[in-house]
């Protein structure tokens, strides 16, 4: 089953878990700086909101990419980022609407997120399961739960209760 | 390691700054933190210096596990001698600017003398440099904040600051930081303020790494979480309802410290509760609290986030408060609502915003209010001194005050004093609930008896965080004991009080130790630093650092004499509730304290206490 990272920003806490277990799945420090996902505070309002790439299916930085250092992985869906390949032009981060992938001034290279494989550490490491790795193709299913609860407030024909 | 192995030393008078390497020794001795930064105080200050002048010295310290994926992982410590009692301060703050700092490369920055003119200080990663602010003297920590990371062209970028109050040197000061984080208590935003610094501004992009043993590390914190989540506390009371989950509860167990302490139960707690706070308002159909938050690291995430009624008298004309911001925490809503006998919640919530955007600590501000309110009930205070009536319950004169104290206008310039000051100057000393001139936090000692010989011994005069024996004597954590009986208290309170001294060394929330004991903590901290951090030896550390700072506070001048309570606690009866006809029994108590402590009768360790503690 094809899986899909689902952020749900009314669990978030702000809490930078995440933050520090990408970073150190990736450079093996906690360090958020170098974290592929961000959590967002908007301050007046009292959101918080973590934001990574959705890992477009027609991704813009796959086709801006003029050394196609951009590649689908195929297990996963994930666009990855060939660091030996990548010449580190930028122009993926020129095409990326989403602002989701960024240059690495220590590496010259970009990077985005690569879904860890199929084991994306930010979802293992939230705490209140703002972020999950659930089924690419149902990703609305709490929310529709969460409506159809609410029209499940009426005694069913019926129904002895 | 844990430590990044350096710290910052800042001479604010010459304007340098200089990177010097952590004293390993001190730190294994130590551990970081509150631990490490008061070994560094009393090695390098004279304990009887004028905590507002030059040769004061300010410490913000990281632990250990400050920035790591602890949970809780993000706290930070200022350290200096304090302002309000004289005694050693030690404040903690969570949000984020802690962890930043450490990812900037840091354990801790030591400021030394004073600034000729305001600056501030930016760090960035290995660079720091002062720059002045004399642009951002007389700005809130509300507009210092945005301003400097516009400046900088940063939003990624931590400040740590302080607002008016502090540079007007209101004695119990606070350093906010993440706009309302803060190291609340002791008037450490004074010395701040004493020192023309007006904010530390941290971008840290190293990271924290070289941990001693990574995959033990992340096995040992992901244990630890996991009892964090199944934790009835942690897991649910906390977030649901903030530290405010407690509001009834010690209301109902009569130890509510109300109007004063005249009262021990407040007849309008639930109106100001947790519970409170989630009931849609009759005005806009909506609730005081927005949501939770967390601080850095924090699984647990008890922050409140509220939002001010609109049409509440205090902002009704005034849009710059309808936005949402840091919410009440039990220790504010007690001290701005029940000692003033004040049941509103949203001027309760209006004041707390205040005390953040100005910096200074709602306990002592509260708990002054709640003086000045008694003295002027007794007509020693009038109308035309204080500026408006001030009668018990005025929410008022409560929001009125809290302006004037931010401003340092009229007479919130003597509540900025504090109420040891205040209530002397009137000529009312007994009126002041203070000890070692710090006002108390919520909760009464008649109710809770250990919690009175808590607040008697704690090194940073009356608080809560020293040794919160709350948890044993009300909650049952661990164990249940009697909140009315004296037995036993002098052990509980210093088994409490050693163990605080390492949470509050290690970089985590103390909050933790609702679920976990040092057995949950020895495990983290062994995989990540090198030395001995077994159980047994926390057991040590923690004994050490609280011995650490009596020297210095017995240096300062403090005597056994100031081990105690003000008179009301120890002679006017509690009159409702469970403990109705009850004192404290200090005196009871205050012997096997010392003797538990290895301390002589007249409470200075004996020389084979510190050998023993290698002191």
């Amino acid at each position: 089953m094809m899986r899909s990272l689902h952020l749900d920003a009314t669990k978030c806490t702000g809490c930078m878990q995440c933050e520090m277990a990408c970073s150190y799945e990736n450079y093996g420090v906690f360090n958020p700086s170098k974290s592929r996902i961000k959590v967002f505070d908007f301050h007046e309002t009292g959101r918080k909101v973590p934001y990574t790439c959705t890992q477009c299916d027609e991704a813009w930085c796959l086709h801006a990419c003029p050394v196609e250092a951009i590649t689908v992985d195929k297990a996963t869906g994930a666009k990855i980022v060939n660091e030996a390949t990548c010449v580190g032009c930028k122009v993926c981060t020129i095409a990326c609407p989403f602002g989701t992938i960024n240059y690495v001034a220590d590496t010259g290279k970009v990077q985005k997120c690569d879904l860890c494989g199929g084991k994306p550490a930010c979802a293992d490491a939230c705490p209140t399961g703002a972020i999950t790795y659930i089924d690419a193709d149902w990703t609305g299913l709490d929310r529709m739960r969460q409506w159809a609860g609410k029209l499940d407030n009426q005694p069913a024909a019926g129904h002895a209760d | 390691m844990g430590w990044q192995r350096k710290l910052l030393r800042v001479d604010l008078t010459a304007g340098t700054c200089k990177s010097e390497p952590l004293n390993m020794a001190w730190a294994k001795a130590f551990l970081g933190q509150r631990g490490l930064a008061t070994k560094y105080l009393v090695e390098e200050t004279d304990p009887k210096v004028d905590p507002l002048s030059p040769g004061n010295k300010l410490i913000f310290a990281t632990g250990p596990l400050t920035g790591t994926m602890a949970s809780t992982g993000g706290r930070y410590s200022v350290i200096t001698k304090g302002p309000l009692t004289g005694a050693i301060a030690c404040s903690n703050s969570g949000g984020h600017w802690g962890a930043e700092l450490k990812m900037a490369g840091w354990d801790m920055v030591i400021l030394e003398g004073r600034s000729p003119k305001p600056v501030y200080l930016h760090i960035e990663n290995d660079d720091a440099e002062l720059v002045d602010a004399a642009d951002l003297w007389g700005k809130t920590t509300w507009e210092t904040e945005p301003a400097l990371k516009r400046k900088h062209q940063d939003p990624l970028l931590r400040v740590s600051c302080i607002g008016r109050a502090g540079e007007n040197q209101v004695l119990y000061a606070a350093v906010i930081n993440d706009l309302h984080r803060a190291a609340g208590r002791s008037g450490v935003g004074a010395v701040m303020g004493s020192k023309n610094l007006k904010a530390i501004a941290v971008r840290g992009t190293k990271g924290v790494g070289g941990i001693k043993d990574p995959m033990g590390f992340m096995k040992a914190t992901t244990a630890a979480k996991q009892v964090l989540a199944g934790n009835a506390v942690t897991g649910q009371g906390l977030p649901t309802y903030g530290t405010q989950v407690l509001m009834n509860v010690i209301n109902e167990v009569g130890a509510m410290p109300t109007r004063n302490h005249r009262d021990v139960q407040f007849e309008g707690a639930k109106d100001i509760s947790a519970e409170a706070m989630r009931e849609p308002r009759a005005t806009d159909g909506k609730a005081n609290l927005v949501t939770n938050q967390a601080c850095f690291g924090c699984t647990i995430a008890c922050g409140r986030i509220s939002k001010i009624d609109p049409t509440h008298f205090t902002v009704v004309n005034n849009p710059a408060y309808w936005g949402a911001s840091g919410g009440l925490e039990y220790e504010a809503a007690w001290a701005l609502g029940s000692a003033n006998g004040v049941n509103d919640l949203e001027a309760l919530t209006y004041a707390n915003f205040l005390c953040n955007e100005d910096g200074f600590d709602p306990i002592s501000f509260g708990a002054t209010v709640g003086a000045v309110m008694e003295l002027y009930e007794m007509g020693v205070l009038t109308k035309e001194q204080i500026g408006i009536e001030a009668p018990f319950g005025s929410a008022k004169a409560l929001t009125f005050l809290c302006e004037q104290t931010a401003r340092g206008e009229g007479f919130g310039k003597e509540v900025g004093q504090g109420s040891k000051r205040l209530c002397a100057k009137y000529g009312h000393p007994e009126l002041s609930m203070t000890v070692k001139g710090q006002e108390f936090p919520a909760y009464d000692g008649r109710g809770i008896q250990g919690m009175g010989l808590a607040y008697a011994t704690s090194n940073r005069g009356a608080c809560h965080l020293r040794g919160y024996t709350v948890a044993s004597e009300i909650l049952g954590i661990p164990v249940k004991t009697d909140p009315l009986v004296t037995d036993g208290k002098a052990d509980l309170v210093k088994a409490f009080q050693d163990a605080t001294a390492v949470f509050d060394s290690a970089g985590i929330c103390v909050f933790t130790s609702f679920a976990w004991t040092l057995q949950d903590v020895a495990p983290q901290l062994e995989a990540a630093c090198e030395g001995d951090w077994s159980l047994e030896n926390l057991g040590v550390v923690g004994e050490r650092i609280w011995n650490l700072e009596r020297q210095f506070n017995l240096a300062a001048g403090f005597t056994a004499a100031d081990d105690t309570l003000p008179k009301r606690l120890l002679e006017e009866p509690a009159k409702t509730g469970p403990a109705k006809g009850k004192v404290n029994e200090l005196h009871k108590m205050m012997p096997a304290y010392y003797e538990a402590r290895g301390w002589s009768p007249d409470g200075r360790p004996t020389p084979e206490t510190l050998t023993r503690l290698s002191l």
